[in-house]
């Protein structure tokens, strides 16, 4: 029966403020049972207070083949990360 | 113990063994559901309803002596939940006019002068909204479904469908309890739970049931020949060892 129906991809978040993240997936024939099989799924242990099901089909994805030129050229370019600066110990949450 | 207080306890033992025959019924399907999302569907379902179990005979006395050292004659269930699963629509359809009836009846509850009673009522009620709703998708989509799944939907509608009348049966017990304000009438939900079965299958593309002669008797312990096979693999490891524990 699973076997027939379309894959979802099932996203959480797990507390008011955060964002939802990635979870997992899920068999399910349309969206509403996409929703309760990712409910029942995946948040039987109190994990979230907000679920997304998104069709798996309707991500898209960079292809593997190009990682190279789309990530390797960041790895030489450490001034993009802001530790060149000294924070003051008054400034909070950075 | 006084007249009310036998009456209470037999409206919690009905109650529980509700709830603890139909999550015993549904652990059945465990590993066998026809889609893993859907085994788990049901697992909550069952782990729900036993934890309700172990509630309300906690509250009638000793949980775990009630629910593993009483015979067919002792329990008070209503012979809906004891019915075999069938098939997978089979078991839809019991669980949609159980839950579609629990769900009226608890909430209700929440309003009863018994303070266990509101305050199991109000988290059970949460619960069991959800079966209902789950159930009342599930009979839509088999009902609406293919030729198959229409035909077995169809079937296990009309094989549950003689159970309805018990839901509603009020006996002299009950009928005290409900004096008292412990208890909700049953009868005055029934035309609600008529009208909610009525939209569920107009959606699902079904013809209601006709309606059949009712069979009535499990809150007296008259019960049919499926539960003592629920009962013996359920209760063999206590039989069998008395008193063991993890």
């Amino acid at each position: 029966m699973s076997g027939d129906w379309p894959l979802w991809e099932v996203f959480i978040r797990s507390r008011g403020g955060l964002s939802h993240r990635h979870a997992g997936s899920v068999h399910a024939p349309d969206a509403q049972l996409a929703l309760a099989h990712a409910r029942d799924t995946y948040t039987r242990r109190q994990e979230g207070v907000s679920l997304w099901v998104v069709p798996s089909k309707e991500i898209v994805a960079s292809d593997p083949d190009h990682a190279g030129e789309l990530f390797e050229p960041a790895e030489s370019k450490i001034y993009r990360h802001p530790t060149f600066y000294d924070i003051p110990d008054e400034v909070k949450h950075i | 113990m006084t007249a009310p207080d036998a009456g209470r306890v037999d409206y919690l033992l009905r109650l529980g063994d509700d709830s603890l025959i139909l999550g015993q019924r549904l652990g059945e399907w465990c590993g066998h559901a026809p889609a893993l999302e859907v085994d788990l569907t049901l697992a909550n379902f069952a782990l729900d309803l036993i934890g309700q179990a172990t509630l309300l005979l906690g509250e009638a006395g000793d949980a775990d002596q009630l629910a593993f050292h009483r015979d067919v004659l002792d329990l008070k269930n209503c012979l809906l939940v004891e019915q075999p699963n069938g098939d997978f629509a089979r078991t839809i359809a019991r669980q949609l006019l159980f839950s579609t009836w629990q769900h009226l009846l608890l909430q209700r509850l929440t309003q009863s002068t018994d303070r266990f009673l509101t305050e199991f009522a109000a988290k059970a009620v949460k619960e069991v909204a959800y079966h209902r709703e789950l159930a009342s998708e599930w009979t839509i989509r088999l009902g609406d479904g293919t030729d198959e799944s229409a035909r077995r939907m169809a079937d296990g509608l009309d094989w549950c469908w003689r159970f309805i009348p018990e839901l509603f049966e009020v006996d002299d017990v009950l009928e005290a309890l409900i004096a008292a304000g412990v208890a909700p009438d049953p009868r005055q939900f029934e035309d609600e739970y008529r009208r909610s079965l009525a939209a569920v299958l107009a959606e699902a593309k079904l013809d209601p049931p006709a309606e059949q002669r009712p069979i009535l008797g499990g809150r007296r312990g008259h019960h049919s020949e499926h539960l003592g096979h629920i009962l013996a693999p359920m209760q063999y490891l206590q039989r069998t060892y008395p008193g063991a524990k993890w």
